[in-house]
């Protein structure tokens, strides 16, 4: 093997090319973990939350709790425990391997999109299981896309793809041509189809029921077609928004289609539409082009294979991402060449993160993973061409599969109205029951009569073929039932079907302003507020707890280098940095005059750059040179240059001019990190997939890449193997600090001089980490080792075979990974700051006060989450901190028990737990500010005496109590303590958890549950909370797309709840009831004339005006107030949150507004017909004038009814609701106007008459009266919190009142 | 242009100028005040209006039926051979200006049933095209040689056929029958072309029959009679007597007592009334008006009282829950 030859990262760099089949070892040592789900996630920035399971498990065994020591400084004990499990590792994997149910396995299996049978995978799962279980429970509310990592079995059902082949890859097996197809319907279709889908809403399906009883003939109680024109009205103007749509899809996809691509043909690349592509073709694409299907990478125009993607249509993110192509088909001329091959891959699914698969190619077998498959929908860059067969076509596609959108909510006023809809129909029933129950005993009444009656005649006259028949007639019990029918159509509007339109009408208003509002707008990343919803914008106002995320939404995920321990001292702190040009000269000092340009300056120290300049002999010289590589080593960052001449850059000549590098990395902590190695002088500058190079203070140094095992949530490091160019093979490994300690090299007792400095540093480098993480900084520890030839060589061997290997290729390669990250020599530490963003203190500060209570889900350490949570404001330092991290089911039911019991006071529980609880109790002390440390102190000591009930309660619960907490039977303990404290912080949570803690509340209360991330570990827990928000951060949309709300900065929360909640609550909560009271009094204005009408169902009105009524008459000004009626200006909502708590009481709609509705709209039923009947009583009066009279009245009364509530009168609210009244008056006269209509010329008689005005005056009047009276006494001595600020805002008292004492109002 | 987009933001802002009424004691007081002021003389306008119209009802169904016939009285009603006549005599209690209109009035007759209501056909009404048209008039659309009866359907077969002839000292009082229908009706839903054909013809006879001769848009009877009630209990008009009736004079009414009403128990009446512009006669109207406009003033004092009494200063943060209740120490009430 020569060094010089490029390799893959991924791949073996076994100079033997032909693969070598071991026998495999019949049990795997190493950290065996059951696959999570989550893990195939890239994000790293949950990255240290899933696998503390394993470490509990150890800890078991090992019999000491030290899951919560990690940050401490470790005392002699505890260092030679972690020793000595460590050595212990392989012995206590086997008990744990014969525990695990199989049936979890089969179970998680399921979940993937493809079938799978089972297959050994149980000695896979470890501790891990006990997450998986939890899960499993909540895993109806997870997003599919997230699948099994090893969901593959080669054995199973392979998808053959014969390269160059597409006949007979597409031959056997029937894979989908690229065509894809966005569109639902073609013009045939359409009709059908559409009117299918939308006979889904059980609306349309009332209406058609009500419809199609009014054709029955002894039931046609309104003119047949007219009883139609709602229906259709609705049906064509849904068909019209849907085919519209459609068409554009139909265009899009068209134009997607035909696009063309460079397609192996017959020997040549020719042009091909997109459309005719098949998988097994050979495709070429050029720079800046769209990739047309989901291709395994063959060449690339790099000879080493490497291509790079932007993937911002597939997840958002907008840095490039690196892919390969093997380096056996790199070198494949494939113009004017037969060639050939074998791509056996698995199934389509939609993980993107995920691509297993092996190819066989020119008699040589390897396998491909994720970094060899380019997928549809990314865009190539930076590289001038790439070939690659075509594996998924179309719809198979993974960008495709994954374009479903996600489940929609409904909003719990909805469902509330749905309770209260249910009483409507009670009304209905009651009311047709009423109406048939009538008629029947009419009828019986009349039984002898019914044949002289005049106006009845039960039988045809006439003595030709009809005589002596029945005229609609069909007896007593049948008519009875008839009855009941056709009252049920003319009551039909009993039950608000239009209210669904008129919601969503108005949700889609509310929505615009919520979009416009310029407070909401984040002018850094110019993105707006987004409704991804319509269903949910009164849920806002109702927010009873908020889960946030914390990297990324309360801080900005902008990674700044803050600190660094190398070899036991302590660098970067305020102290020593010296901002001016001190460092700059000092490096300029070095060999070369040329320094690379970065987007972020770092400010270096300058006794770490003093330290850095000396002779390579010293220890900790050579400790931090280590440091310092590793930084730049080991990351997947690529260092694009920012110059024209890039060749001239990377060969040795050197220019004078200044090279800019962006760096590109998939996590922002790595792209800090190399930034900072850079600021001292260690560069980045080139990154194959066999080599990297990097510039040493002007030096090139050309590293070697053997391998690199990427960052796992399981193993939570990452390492790299690199050769020297003088042959030396070194492991370079950073991780978190849990996982990293507990693999340093063994500090052996005899080597007592070197051991203790070794010691030393990691005592020295582990109070570090604690400082750090105190101070809110990202902690990650560096450590590196030589590797022998002997240890090299078995690590090659096996890292050949576990990247080759089909199945389970991450538990083998995470198990060779173990072979070498062991026995490190700690180098150092880092620290990254993650800056909170703007106002989230005071965001927080607001929400509390709402009586909003915050809980922050972070995947971070507990020390990290508690300074985070002070920074913020979430933590106080009155506050009460209940810590429970326990490591057992046992000690967290005690831990659970003693905090209930105790309430709160921790220095009990300290005392029962023994030392490591008194660390803890003291680490507490530390985190409070100093200037109120003492006070707290002394609050602890008196706690037991004073009883602590007043102080506040905090939770601080870490995700590996959590793990045994979610089990079932602990889950009411953690609720119950947890809703009776202020704030809980749950830290290292994977993202499961967070859907599970989501879970926790949703499932045992009532109140409304919100959630607010922006990475893919957060889509989880934003699906299952009620609300969900996405924030447009740093970590991709994945968590925007799963979210029902999306927008740029956490602070626009507070007004998103605060100001818009608050107004979409109360106007959706007033236009539900009124349009319940509107429908309501109609309906039962008409139930009372039915009554004189010897119960045949005889409406005054004509069948236009019922059908008019709630279409045309009332329902624009609803719509209207329903968008832009408020109450309270936002700046009083936004000084005052908490009169955000008037959702929490639910004041704008309950049972009790509804039941004071309907008495209120029964009174005004009553009035609106019986005034009529008494003035009317024995006069001449045609049934048309008064069913005229009634429609006018009805809408006038209606009118005035809303009038009187309308808030906030803006010249559109005048149009519209005067608008509608002369609009009724308008289409009344029109209709009176067509002498077809039996109603022909009513109007023109009634507005001469004085008495028809003075009935509608005195209606109105007498109808409104009960309602006005009682909001007048009501508002004046019940006055509603909101009321009184609205007082205050229009009386403009609000400044400086608000604090004037209780008790001055009495006199 | 810069305006514009000041409104458009403001809009989107929804920071519009509005208008926020508020329900402040004062402007409650001030609405009742209002609405009483308002109420009370509308009231006793109308009430002075609806006293001023004079109305003589004399119900003649039983008294029409001789005595022998007292628990016969359908039979007497179908029989052919009875004599209908029957004279009543009714005293004018005041001066009855002219137009005296004269009504009957049913009871217990529901026009409004649905049945009735769309028994009728109104293109055959309008046009003598349709003459044939029946489709809705059934039961009685068509007579048993399956030729279509016009008009046909319940309504214009149940025709009320009760004649009153007036007289005042033996002179007759002529009573007009013109206009007494809708001119709307008249000139639209009523064909000048269409007659009536096949009428009453069948084995049961409903009521009144029709001059064949006369074009349907003339037969204002039928035009009043198919504008069918709202409520069970209406009046139609019958005619118009053009003279003065002086008070305390005997009107001789001779009715032809025809109509059945007895099969339902429905009652009959004969109205004279003179009118004003609030209609006929109608106390309710007045009263309803006069107990508002009252009950509103007593509310507005009731008002200024309690006011007075227990105010409450508006906006004062002070009634706000959170102040209201300061965890421990409320002192407030």
């Amino acid at each position: 093997m020569t060094s010089s030859e490029p390799l893959l990262s991924l791949s073996s760099c076994n100079p033997n090319p032909s693969p070598v089949e071991l026998p495999h070892p019949p049990l795997n040592v190493g950290p065996l973990s059951c696959l999570c789900p989550t893990a195939s996630f890239s994000s790293s920035i949950y990255d240290d939350a899933q696998s503390n399971s394993l470490d509990a498990k150890d800890n078991d065994t090992v019999s000491v709790g030290e899951a919560d020591c990690y940050q401490k400084p470790l005392d002699d004990d505890s260092v030679v425990t972690l020793e000595r499990f460590q050595s212990a590792e392989s012995q206590f994997f086997q008990p744990l391997v014969l525990e695990c149910p199989t049936k979890e396995t089969r179970h998680m299996v399921s979940w993937g999109s493809m079938e799978l049978q089972e297959y050994p995978m149980t000695h896979e799962i470890s501790g891990t299981t006990l997450v998986q279980d939890r899960v499993s429970k909540s895993q109806r509310i997870r997003h599919r896309s997230v699948q099994f990592e090893d969901n593959f079995s080669s054995e199973e059902n392979p998808r053959l793809i014969y390269v160059n082949d597409p006949k007979k890859t597409n031959g056997k097996y029937e894979f989908t041509g690229n065509e894809v197809r966005t569109s639902k319907y073609t013009v045939i279709t359409f009709l059908p189809k559409n009117l299918f889908i939308q006979f889904h809403r059980v609306a349309y399906l009332y209406f058609l029921a009500i419809a199609a009883l009014n054709q029955l003939p002894p039931l046609a109680v309104f003119g047949r077609t007219v009883s139609l024109f709602p229906l259709l009205f609705v049906l064509c103007v849904t068909a019209f928004k849907d085919g519209y749509e459609d068409w554009r899809r139909h265009r899009s996809d068209e134009k997607e289609n035909n696009r063309e691509a460079l397609v192996l043909q017959s020997g040549q690349f020719r042009l091909k539409k997109w459309k005719k592509i098949r998988a097994g073709e050979v495709v070429k694409v050029c720079a800046n082009e769209s990739i047309p299907s989901d291709m395994v990478l063959l060449a690339t125009s790099d000879p080493s294979g490497i291509a790079y993607i932007q993937t911002i249509n597939l997840d958002g993110e907008s840095n490039l991402k690196t892919r390969y192509a093997r380096q056996e088909t790199a070198s494949t001329v494939f113009e004017e060449h037969t060639i050939s091959g074998l791509v056996k891959c698995e199934q389509p699914n939609r993980n993107i993160y995920e691509f297993t698969a092996n190819m066989e190619f020119n008699g040589q077998r390897f396998p491909l993973s994720q970094s060899n498959i380019i997928l549809r929908g990314c865009q190539l860059k930076n590289t001038e061409w790439v070939i690659g067969v075509v594996v998924y076509a179309g719809p198979e596609t993974k960008a495709m599969l994954n374009s479903t959108a996600s489940p929609s909510k409904r909003s719990r006023l909805e469902s509330y109205m749905n309770r209260e809809t249910l009483w409507l129909s009670v009304f209905l029933f009651v009311m047709c029951a009423v109406v048939a129950l009538g008629m029947g005993l009419w009828l019986e009444q009349q039984r002898t009569q019914l044949d002289t009656l005049p106006y009845y005649r039960k039988r045809y006259f006439t003595n030709g073929r009809y005589n002596g028949r029945t005229y609609k007639y069909y007896g007593i019990a049948m008519e009875t039932f008839f009855s009941f029918l056709s009252s049920i159509i003319v009551f039909q509007i009993m039950i608000p079907i239009s209210l669904y339109i008129t919601m969503e009408l108005v949700r889609l208003g509310q929505s615009y302003f919520m979009i416009e509002d310029k407070h909401m707008y984040d002018s850094s990343s110019d993105s707006r507020f987004q409704c991804r919803s319509l269903n949910i914008n009164e849920d806002l106002g109702q927010i009873r707890y908020v889960f946030s995320d914390k990297t990324g939404t309360l801080t900005e995920n902008k990674m700044e280098f803050q600190r660094a321990s190398v070899y036991g001292k302590s660098y970067g702190s305020s102290s020593n940095i010296t901002d001016d040009s001190m460092p700059e000269a000092s490096i300029s000092a070095g060999a070369a005059e040329r320094r690379w340009k970065l987007k972020s300056e770092i400010i270096a120290d300058t006794d770490l750059v003093e330290l850095l300049h000396k002779d390579l002999d010293e220890d900790e010289r050579v400790a931090a040179h280590e440091f310092f590589l590793t930084l730049a080593a080991c990351n997947t960052v690529i260092p694009i240059l920012r110059r024209s001449s890039c060749s001239s850059c990377t060969t040795s000549d050197l220019h004078e001019e200044v090279g800019a590098i962006d760096y590109q990395g998939e996590s922002p902590d790595e792209q800090a990190l190399v930034a900072a190695a850079s600021a001292y002088g260690y560069t980045l500058i080139e990154r194959t997939s066999g080599h990297i190079v990097i510039d040493v203070n002007g030096e090139k140094l050309r590293l070697d890449v053997l391998g690199l095992h990427e960052f796992d949530s399981v193993r939570k490091r990452m390492s790299v193997v690199i050769r020297f160019p003088n042959g030396a093979v070194k492991v370079l490994v950073k991780g978190a600090d849990t996982s990293m300690f507990s693999i340093l090299a063994k500090q052996t007792d005899e080597i007592s001089p070197g051991g203790n400095i070794a010691f030393n540093i990691k005592n020295a480098t582990q109070s570090h980490l604690i400082e750090y993480s105190s101070q809110g900084l990202r902690t990650l520890v560096v450590a590196a080792r030589d590797l022998t030839a002997a240890e090299f060589e078995e690590w090659q061997h096996r890292y050949e075979e576990a990247s080759t290997s089909l199945t389970e290729r991450s538990t083998k390669l995470r198990q060779t990974a173990t072979l070498i990250e062991c026995n490190l020599n700690l180098l150092g530490a880092t620290g990254i700051e993650d800056k909170l963003q703007d106002g989230v203190p005071e965001t927080i500060e607001s929400l509390r006060q709402a009586g909003i209570k915050v809980w922050v889900l972070t995947g971070d350490k507990q020390e990290t989450a508690i300074s985070i949570g002070l920074s913020c404001k979430l933590l106080t330092p009155d506050m009460q901190q209940v810590v429970i991290n326990g490591n057992s089911e046992d000690e967290c039911t005690r831990l659970l028990a003693d905090a209930k019991s105790k309430y709160g006071v921790k220095s009990a529980k300290c005392r029962n737990k023994g030392l490591k609880y008194k660390k803890n109790s003291e680490n507490d002390y530390l985190e409070i500010p100093d200037e109120t440390r003492t006070s707290s102190v002394s609050q602890l000591h008196a706690g037991k005496a004073v009883g602590m009930k007043s102080a506040p309660l905090a939770l601080v619960i870490d995700g590996n109590s959590l793990v045994y907490i979610l089990e079932k039977d602990l889950e009411p303990e953690l609720f119950d303590l947890a809703i009776a404290c202020k704030v809980v912080l749950c830290c290292r949570v994977a993202p499961l958890q967070k859907a599970g803690i989501v879970d926790l509340i949703k499932s045992r209360t009532d109140d409304m549950t919100l959630a607010i991330g922006d990475g893919a570990n957060d889509v989880s827990m934003i699906q299952m909370a009620d609300v969900g928000v996405g924030l447009c951060g740093q970590e991709g949309r994945q968590a925007v797309m799963a979210s029902d709300f999306a927008m740029g900065q956490f602070q626009f929360l507070k007004r998103l709840l605060l100001v818009h909640g608050h107004w979409n609550y109360q106007r959706v909560g007033y236009l539900v009831l009124y349009n319940f009271y509107r429908n309501a009094v109609f309906v039962m204005m008409l139930f009372w004339y039915i009554l004189y009408t010897a119960f045949s169902t005889t409406s005054a009105l004509t069948d236009w005006s019922s059908m008019l009524y709630s279409v045309l008459y009332t329902s624009v000004p609803t719509i209207v107030v329903g968008i832009l009626d408020k109450d309270l200006s936002h700046k009083t909502l936004l000084q005052h949150p908490k009169l955000y708590e008037a959702g929490h009481r639910h004041e704008s709609y309950n049972m009790y507004l509804f039941w004071m509705t309907m008495i209120d709209t029964l009174w005004q039923s009553l009035v609106l017909f019986y005034i009529p009947f008494f003035i009317y009583k024995e006069s001449s009066i045609d049934i048309w004038s008064m069913g005229s009279l009634w429609t006018i009245t009805v809408v006038v009364l209606v009118s005035i009814h809303l009038a009187m509530d309308i808030q906030r009168w803006v010249l559109v609210t005048h149009i519209a609701t005067w608008g509608s009244l002369v609009m009724t008056c308008v289409c009344m006269v029109i209709l009176d106007s067509i002498p077809i209509f039996p109603n022909y010329w009513t109007i023109y008689h009634l507005v001469k008459s004085a008495t028809y005005w003075l009935t509608i005056l005195l209606i109105t009047a007498i109808a409104l009266l009960p309602r006005f009276l009682f909001k007048a006494i009501h508002q004046f001595y019940w006055p509603s919190d909101i009321q009184i600020a609205r007082e205050a805002e229009i009386l403009r008292k609000w400044p400086g009142q608000l604090r004037s004492k209780p008790g001055q109002g009495s006199s | 242009m810069k305006d514009f987009f000041l409104v458009d933001s403001r809009f989107s802002q929804q920071e519009l100028p509005a208008c926020k009424p508020m329900l402040t004691p004062g402007l409650v007081i001030m609405a009742f005040i209002f609405i009483g002021t308002i109420f009370i003389p509308i009231g006793l306008v109308s009430l002075f209006a609806s006293e001023s119209v004079v109305e003589i009802v004399d119900r003649y169904d039983k008294g029409c039926i001789p005595e022998k016939y007292g628990k016969h009285m359908v039979a007497f009603i179908q029989s052919k051979e009875t004599n209908k006549t029957c004279l009543r005599t009714l005293t004018v209690p005041k001066l009855m200006k002219n137009p005296v209109y004269v009504y009957y009035q049913l009871d217990n007759f529901y026009q409004n049933h649905r049945r009735y209501v769309k028994s009728r056909n109104d293109k055959q009404l309008r046009s003598k095209a349709y003459a044939s048209e029946t489709s809705t008039c059934a039961p009685e659309a068509t007579t048993a040689n399956g030729s279509a009866i016009v008009p046909c359907g319940l309504i214009a077969w149940s025709l009320f056929n009760d004649t009153y002839g007036f007289s005042v000292k033996n002179k007759a009082l002529e009573v007009s029958k013109k206009n007494i229908a809708w001119k709307s009706d008249q000139d639209s839903k009523f064909g000048s072309d269409v007659f009536p054909k096949n009428f009453q013809s069948g084995g049961l006879i409903g009521g009144a029959k029709l001059n064949s001769s006369k074009p349907l848009s003339e037969q204002e009877d039928l035009i009043v009679w198919m504008r069918t009630a709202a409520l069970p209990t209406f009046r139609k008009l019958y005619g118009k007597i053009e003279v003065d009736l002086e008070a305390n004079e005997k009107i001789t009414v001779l009715i032809q007592n025809n109509y059945n009403t007895y099969g339902f128990e429905g009652k009959k009446k004969l109205v004279l009334s003179t009118t004003s512009w609030i209609g006929g006669k109608n106390d309710f109207l007045g009263i309803a008006y006069l107990t508002v406009g009252g009950l509103c003033l007593f509310l507005a004092i009731n008002f200024v009282l309690v006011y007075v009494i227990h105010p409450r200063p508006l906006g004062d943060p002070s009634f706000l829950s959170w102040n209201r209740n300061p965890a421990g120490h409320c002192t407030y009430g």
